[in-house]
């Protein structure tokens, strides 16, 4: 035993086991991320089970079990749930009973002691509602203007029938809003900006304000047209309506235009529920998100992250390419230079929100601040480019991912072998032409690679983004089909922040979790997929090198 | 070379063209390259050239002496200035409000109060700055409220449309009417007087020429209907005070009242309740030998700024002691001024106040940071009247021999000073000195609390956790990744170290505070078994491998030890977990969090340190790892063949040889890791509850710089103290971050030399 340890046995083992827990931590958050993610656009069963109130009484209980956790009774004694028992713990059930409008609260944790036994009834049904979170409860009747059109077992089929009608009108009304009306609101705000541009360098002529007037009174008739139209989709949708019974036997009406899903969840087989995830995860993909960021898609999410990733690569490639080949190849190699890779190297490590800073003072502040005095004088006192903005945000980004692109590709510029440049120069090309010819393209992996890094850094970062651009809720993409279609004033919404904000700032955070999972799971998948390439991008190019080295 | 090339693009031609074609690539480059390169020292300069303004002294302009304005013969009683600082008032003894422009003191206009027929003016007070409000005492035992009214108007200038040219036209108003309101019912003559307006109610406290104190309350109501505008009036006398009274302070919500009598000594009257006024407690405020010679009420009427005989300056404030009653306290002490203090005007807004001697210096104080911000010789005249400006960027002076003299003064940064940023401060209606960082302003009377002290605090602690947890991990996993594993398990590790690297902290922290930080609340007991046997389970599944059978050990090849702990730390963990709630029941009473914040009597947060430093380790590991993996891997190899040649075993080897030889490498990795823990931001934004307190415990959290920074920073109105504060902040992680890189850096550089010289 005790030459075992004088072996250092034990010890070599202790860091092995450093190694095996740094493992296991890493995949236990990929792991979580993951088993939490996937599962939100599972349809969930929906139970029933009779509560027993504190006074005795009992209560019909409808809704989702959410999670099932061990908990001391001290703490149940807390919340008012006195249980006579020896036992220092017992379990609890967080139940989804939906119904915000009814009951209050969505959420609630339940004692397992004084829940009855879970029924899944077939004809439960569970409504997704444009407000007010779910329903759960049991279909009554269909009906059409206040008129019972279906009840009892022809109901479902017929609600069906109608969802799929007032979910075609409702998306041909968002279309009206957004597309057609919000077009012409710019329009009538670029025609304010032009007459009060005129008005400011003082050559506003009386003719110019008629031509403004008739303008403006053309995009006003379009838009009382269009306001028609809306009025029309919306009476439309109010038709049909349904009314079904809650957990506490209350019978609710519950219009179709409030309605954006309904399903019976327990009364599907497995191939509809597999039909339903798909469906609902390409909506989570695709659609706009409703309820304060706590349900629907993350479209504008995915959008304006994958924009502000391209525009900053677009800034950042070319920067950091100059600035490595200039260190690299043509500044004197001295201790000047030996300084300046050491400061280089180390902006990296700057934490991400001194860049913020920096981009908030420096590029919205002031850059920002003086560009609206000189040319957009005419939008004072509102701001343009002098507020938060992705233009903003990807310039901040390119200058905290500049050190990685240029780290890398010196590295690559350093790799390639000097033989391959000397025959080069032998055959008489220029320095220029060296590079640009041999040692560039050689080195292009090296370069790529410093690039999908900076993009995946980017993607995941969020500190320096709440301070230059990122907002919780964007009215309007930053591209869209209005002149001139990129608007690089505009602020827009993040992945990360969005898991921030949604999962630390919205007021209903239990109702938002298994979203935020589920965008965490997305960013986290565009990142790991991000690095595994660039990791084996760089791992080729190392041995391309040593290959080329023998040469 | 150079010469030849130059010719060649002289000569032109296709080899010309490459060759100019050469040169421009290569300016190009030079001038890219170097543009990138300022641009990124941009930061630091501009960073710094924010934050520089807080740290520079106040400035003041030439004190100017303006002509003058009125007769000299009727005593100023007030001086002050309209918003802009453009036009100055002067209120004399006689009822005359002079107005005058303050960059040349032309006069602007005067105008006089109305008093009733045979009535002479007795005494004057002035109400708190921001009201505008002043009041002449009668000979009637009346009082006639009068207000500064400036009226602002705007016109288009006709040179350039897009500017406006400002007027403003003074004027003397009367919100309680025209008419002296009775303050003192039996009508003997004002002798002092103090008033406070705001909105409907009026508060006016005088001394009677009989030695009477009265207290006068007025509460005016509009008739919604009719407009008219009725005002009830309440008169009590106040319990008298010893010895003569020299002055009355009325605070602006019209709660306390301050009488300054005999000599040193000051009264507080609760007058919250305008029928049943009540005498609090008597204090001295001077020593024996010496007097009171000038006192005000800071703006927000919480502290009194006290000026004695002597010089010397002090603050009080109603403090409540444990007993829930409220003391007057001295707070502090400021810089004497050379003279008996003749004069002090407080600011508008802030919780400066400027003050006159009997020699003539004037003095501007700030309170909260305790600054003596500048001081100016006026002349060897003493000092009669002060005033600042509303925004506290003029004063106004004057002196015995009557000249009213003028200045701009630059002031933005009071607040900062070495005391209110790093030490304990004693805050306005607070118990004791305390370190606080509370920068949200809600009304004018709030005092910015400006420590860093909290925050800093904060960081070092989110650091300290997280390298708690980092550095055992990291740097152990380390050695082992670099000399003991197999080359196929270093193909798995090191991709998902950078995995692990590349993850985002808004993920970390979005985990550690929604998923991590209930469960470690719900399995307190289990977490801290898990964290405590998984080493021991380490160093045993070793033995207890050390004890199989040599045949089935060896179908192992060295260097998956690795692998083989997996298994064993998951089982670890979840046997952990599964025996915490029993644990608790047995000796925690059934809930650990509980007893922790019963028992012990230790603050117990859900987001916890303990829940930050795992998540912050986290992030830091990957950092530390790999620093510290290439140090211990690029020890040449020749030193461990040859020490493994001499018969030491791998382990000896390791620790005499090779971890000697890679210890500066390692210390550098540390480093770096550090500086990252220190930057981050989202873990600790998410994990924490951001509340600045200062405790070690690993159950409270805390709020560091960075997320100071991400809450505070798009809130903060540009060029403020508050802003420019942040941006310390930011510059101090940016310095600090720079230097601990640099100098591991610098360690690594050396160490990488040594290698190759070995």
């Amino acid at each position: 035993m005790r030459k075992w340890f004088k072996d250092g046995d034990p010890w070599i083992w202790t860091t092995a086991g450093a190694v095996a827990l740094s493992l296991v931590m890493v995949y236990a958050v990929v792991w979580l991320t993951a088993a939490k993610g996937l599962v939100h656009w599972w349809p969930k069963p929906v139970a029933e089970v009779m509560f027993t109130q504190p006074d005795g009484s009992q209560t019909r209980l409808i809704g989702e079990v959410r999670e099932k956790e061990e908990v001391s009774l001290i703490r149940l004694r807390e919340s008012g749930y006195n249980i006579d028992s020896t036992d220092k713990f017992t379990y609890r059930y967080l139940i989804k009973q939906g119904n915000r409008d009814i009951t209050g609260t969505d959420f609630k944790w339940y004692p397992a002691p004084m829940l009855g036994e879970f029924t899944y009834p077939k004809d439960l049904i569970s409504v997704e509602r444009r407000e007010w979170g779910n329903f759960y409860g049991h279909l009554k009747v269909v009906k059409e203007a206040g008129v019972v059109v279906a009840d009892g077992p022809a109901a479902w089929a017929e609600l069906k029938k109608r969802l799929e009608r007032s979910n075609d009108l409702f998306s041909q009304a968002v279309r009206i809003e957004k597309v057609d009306i919000g077009r012409l609101n710019y329009q009538l705000e670029k025609l304010r900006l032009k007459e009060r541009k005129l008005e400011l360098r003082g050559t506003l002529t009386e003719a110019d304000k008629t031509r403004f007037e008739a303008e403006r009174e053309v995009l006003n008739g379009k838009f009382g047209a269009l306001q028609e139209k809306l009025d029309q989709l919306r009476q439309d949708i109010e038709r049909d309506s349904f009314v079904a019974v809650t957990m506490d036997g209350q019978e609710v009406e519950i219009p179709f235009a409030k309605v954006a899903d309904a399903l019976m969840p327990n009364d599907m087989n497995i191939f509809q529920k597999i039909g339903y995830y798909i469906h609902k995860f390409i909506e989570f993909i695709v659609d706009d998100p409703r309820e304060a960021n706590t349900e629907g898609g993350i479209f504008p999410a995915i959008f304006g992250t994958v924009m502000m990733v391209l525009m900053m690569s677009v800034m950042v490639t070319p920067l950091g390419i100059i600035a490595a080949v200039y260190m690299r190849e043509y500044a004197k190699q001295g201790p000047l230079i030996r300084v300046i890779r050491i400061s280089v190297n180390n902006l990296a490590g700057v934490p991400s929100i001194v860049y913020g800073v920096f981009g908030l003072g420096f590029f919205v502040y002031f850059l920002g601040g003086n560009i609206d005095q000189l040319f957009f004088p005419e939008s004072h006192p509102a701001p343009v480019f002098g507020s938060p903005g992705i233009l903003w945000a990807s310039l901040t980004l390119a200058l905290l991912t500049l050190p990685v692109v240029i780290v890398a590709t010196e590295e690559g510029l350093t790799r390639v072998p000097r033989s391959i440049r000397e025959g080069s120069l032998a055959l008489g090309a220029t320095k220029a032409e060296t590079l640009w010819r041999t040692v560039l393209p050689i080195a292009s992996p090296a370069m790529m690679t410093g690039l999908i890094l900076a993009v995946a850094r980017a993607a995941g970062e969020v500190a320096p983004l709440m301070l230059v651009g990122v907002v919780k809720l964007a009215p309007s993409l930053p591209l869209d089909g209005n002149f001139p279609f990129l608007h690089l004033e505009r602020k827009f919404m993040h992945l990360g922040f969005h898991i921030y904000d949604v999962g630390f700032q919205s007021p209903n955070v239990e109702a938002a979790r298994p979203l935020v999972y589920a965008t965490a799971l997305l960013l986290v998948i565009i990142i790991v997929v991000l690095n595994l390439f660039a990791i084996r991008l760089r791992n080729r190019l190392r041995e391309r090198m040593r290959g080329l080295e023998g040469v | 070379m150079e010469k030849i090339e130059e010719n060649i693009i002289k000569v032109g031609g296709y080899t010309g063209r490459r060759m100019a074609k050469d040169k421009l690539f290569k300016h190009v480059m030079t001038f890219g390259g170097l543009s990138v390169i300022i641009a990124i020292s941009l930061i630091f300069f501009y960073l710094a050239s924010v934050v520089v303004p807080i740290f520079l002294p106040a400035s003041m302009d030439r004190l100017e002496n303006l002509p003058a304005i009125g007769t000299l013969q009727d005593r100023t009683v007030h001086l002050t200035t309209e918003e802009q600082a453009e036009i100055g008032v002067r209120f004399t003894a006689q009822g005359k409000a002079y107005f005058f422009n303050l960059g040349d003191g032309k006069a602007r206009g005067e105008a006089g109060v109305t008093l009733p027929e045979g009535v002479t003016i007795t005494t004057f007070a002035a109400g708190d700055p921001s009201q505008r409000k002043v009041a002449y005492g009668l000979s009637d035992g009346r009082m006639l409220v009068v207000e500064q009214a400036f009226k602002v108007t705007f016109e288009v200038d006709p040179e350039d449309h897009a500017k406006d040219i400002r007027t403003i036209a003074p004027s003397l108003d009367y919100p309680l009417g025209g008419e002296p309101l009775v303050v003192d019912p039996e009508g003997r003559a004002l002798k002092q007087l103090s008033i406070q307006h705001q909105g409907d109610e009026a508060t006016a406290v005088a001394l009677t020429d009989d030695g009477r104190l009265v207290l006068a309350a007025f509460s005016s109501r509009e008739n919604m209907i009719t407009g008219e505008v009725t005002t009830e009036a309440s008169h009590q006398v106040l319990e008298p005070v010893e010895g003569e009274v020299s002055q009355l302070i009325l605070e602006v919500k019209q709660r306390d009242l301050y009488v300054i009598h005999g000599g040193r000594l000051v009264s507080h009257y609760d007058v919250m309740d305008k029928s049943a006024p009540s005498l609090k407690q008597t204090v001295a405020l001077v020593p024996e030998n010496e007097r009171v010679t000038a006192a005000t009420i800071l703006s927000g009427g919480f502290s009194l700024i006290i000026g004695s005989s002597k010089g010397e300056l002090t603050q009080w404030f109603q403090v409540r002691d444990d007993d829930n009653n409220n003391q007057l306290t001295r707070i502090r002490d400021f810089k004497p001024m050379q003279g008996a203090v003749t004069a002090i005007a407080p600011e508008h807004f802030r919780k400066g106040f400027l003050v006159g001697d009997d020699k003539g210096n004037l003095g501007l104080y700030y309170a909260t940071s305790r600054k003596l911000v500048l001081t100016r010789d006026t002349g060897d005249q003493p000092v009669r009247a002060v005033g600042l400006s509303p925004r506290a960027n003029a004063v106004l002076v004057e002196a015995a021999d009557g000249g009213i003299q003028t200045a701009r003064v630059e002031n933005d940064y009071p607040e900062i000073s070495f005391h209110s940023l790093w030490q304990k401060v004693w805050y306005e209606s607070y118990q004791e000195p305390e370190y606080n960082w509370q920068s949200s302003a809600a009304t004018s009377d709030f005092e910015p609390k400006f420590s860093v002290a909290p925050l800093t605090f904060g960081t070092l602690k989110a650091a300290f956790y997280a390298m708690l947890v980092a550095v055992p991990l990291a740097v152990l996993g380390a050695i082992f990744a670099a000399y003991f594993m197999s080359p196929k398990m270093r193909g798995v590790v090191k991709p998902s170290i950078e995995i692990m690297e590349a993850l985002p902290t808004v993920i970390l922290g979005f985990l550690a505070g929604l998923w991590l930080a209930p469960f470690v609340d719900n399995n307190l007991a289990g977490t801290l078994v898990a964290i405590f046997l998984l080493p021991f389970s380490f160093v045993i599944t070793a033995y207890l491998w050390h004890l199989l059978p040599k045949n089935i050990t060896d179908r192992v090849p060295a260097g998956w030890e690795a692998a083989m702990l997996i298994p064993v730390i998951i089982v670890v963990i979840w046997l952990s977990i599964q025996i915490g709630h029993p644990i608790e029941a047995v000796f925690f009473g059934g809930d650990m969090p509980h007893w922790v914040s019963n028992e012990l009597g230790w603050t117990y947060e859900q987001r916890n340190s303990l829940v930050v430093g795992v998540a912050m380790g986290f992030a830091v590991i990957p950092t530390i790892f790999s620093i510290a993996e290439d140090a211990v891997f690029s020890v040449p190899k020749h030193l461990t063949t040859g020490s493994l040649a001499l018969g030491a075993t791998p382990w000896q080897t390791l620790f005499n040889v090779v971890l000697l030889t890679a210890s500066p490498g390692i210390f550098s990795a540390i480093m770096v890791g550090m500086g990252r823990a220190v930057g981050e931001t989202m873990i600790v934004l998410m994990a924490t509850g951001n509340t600045a307190v200062m405790d070690l415990s690993i159950f409270t959290g805390f709020r560091t710089l960075s997320a100071n920074i991400g809450v505070e920073m798009p809130e903060a109105a540009v060029g403020t103290t508050h802003y420019r504060l942040l941006f310390f902040s930011a510059l101090v992680l940016f310095a600090f971050t720079f230097a601990v890189n640099t100098v591991a850096e610098l360690i690594r550089d050396r160490l990488r030399r040594k290698y190759s010289t070995l």
